[in-house]
């Protein structure tokens, strides 16, 4: 929470070595301002973050989850984006299931060059996920 | 290979309902191959039950083990230690496993974690279709290779029936018509002359419907 009484999200954000991470490294580079939620892991391609990691982390009480790969057909292994496509449909489905809620789970795919739109991306998820209000296991995360 | 599917997320969570100590155990054989009770996929189970447990305000305590085959006791007897410290033990094995799993531990609740489905092949990733079921009396040699006890809608030893359009079973237009696939292998293979003998009604008491089977083979008894 910060200081002010309105919920802070804390967002994950996997990003693609070929594409997101280079958005976000240009986002920087132009001193494009975006949320503070997002912390950024580094990924070689959005086809290599598997299901489990995913659900870890919701596990351990992160409030959203932002999967930023190429755009489709720019994968640079041909086609890892349009797994990890598959892959977070399906682990949203099981949020649902859950309780968590899917909608805490984004995809978005982009290229290099593109750092507005990382930028607006994020401020997305992270307005989206603030409405939602905290994950419902982040109170519970110290139990068992 | 045997061919199974996962239990929903909430179905497992019921079976386990009662029990707040709980071994997911995986099997490393064809339901691994399949995608469905092998290490990662009881690990994803885990984190499913577990964070919905939690929402439920009853958490619980998920060991996950993954052993080579649930089907043979010298791989289930690895499983004693975590077995002994658990209230209950869910099986992503197929239903083979579950019971041999259960019947190795008598004391213990085994619960089946999958839907075990039919024995079947890879046709292409994540796609499995049903070739075998287990009859017991196989006639392939009649049909060249193709079981139409299994792959056709009907059953029907004497096919075709008069539904098929084209090469397309009338049940689905995804599904072959079986007897298409006989001819045509048959043919292939300069064997059509099989077609010519009726096939007499199947003596179905070697089949699952008779009874549970059991097959006894002297010469390789110990």
């Amino acid at each position: 929470m910060s200081q002010s009484n309105q919920f802070e999200p804390e967002i994950i954000a996997f990003c693609c070595n070929y594409c997101a991470y280079a958005a976000a490294d240009l986002a920087g580079s132009k001193r494009m301002q975006y949320p503070v939620n997002v912390r950024i892991i580094h990924s070689p391609c959005t086809g290599k973050i598997e299901m489990e990691h995913i659900l870890a982390a919701f596990e351990k009480g992160i409030d959203g989850i932002l999967v930023a790969g190429c755009l489709e057909g720019g994968c640079h292994f041909l086609e890892g984006n349009l797994r990890a496509r598959k892959r977070t449909d399906r682990i949203r489905e099981m949020l649902d299931e859950i309780g968590v809620g899917g909608e805490r789970l984004k995809m978005v795919n982009l290229s290099a060059a593109m750092a507005p739109t990382f930028v607006q991306r994020v401020e997305e998820i992270v307005a989206e996920v603030r409405a939602l209000g905290p994950n419902p296991l982040r109170e519970k995360v110290g139990a068992l | 290979m045997i061919v199974a599917t996962p239990k929903p997320v909430t179905e497992l969570k019921n079976i386990i309902a009662r029990h707040g100590k709980v071994l997911f155990v995986g099997c490393g054989t064809c339901v691994t191959v399949c995608l469905a009770g092998g290490e990662r996929e009881v690990g994803i189970a885990s984190y499913a039950v577990r964070m919905a447990r939690k929402i439920d305000g009853k958490p619980v305590d998920l060991v996950q083990v993954t052993i080579e085959r649930q089907c043979e006791n010298e791989f289930i007897k690895d499983l004693a230690e975590p077995v002994s410290k658990a209230e209950a033990i869910v099986s992503f094995g197929c239903g083979v496993g579950v019971q041999t799993i259960a019947e190795r531990f008598p004391n213990k609740p085994v619960y089946a974690g999958l839907n075990t489905q039919f024995m079947g092949t890879l046709e292409e990733q994540a796609l499995w279709t049903e070739k075998c079921l287990g009859c017991g009396d196989c006639m392939l040699a009649q049909f060249g290779g193709i079981c139409p006890i299994t792959r056709c809608a009907k059953r029907m030893l004497n096919g075709p029936c008069g539904g098929s359009k084209e090469d397309r079973c009338e049940v689905s237009e995804d599904r072959p018509c079986a007897w298409q696939l006989i001819y045509q292998r048959l043919k292939n293979i300069h064997q059509l002359d099989r077609l010519d003998t009726i096939v007499p009604p199947k003596d179905w008491t070697t089949s699952w419907h008779a009874s549970p089977r059991k097959i006894l083979r002297p010469e390789h008894r110990v």
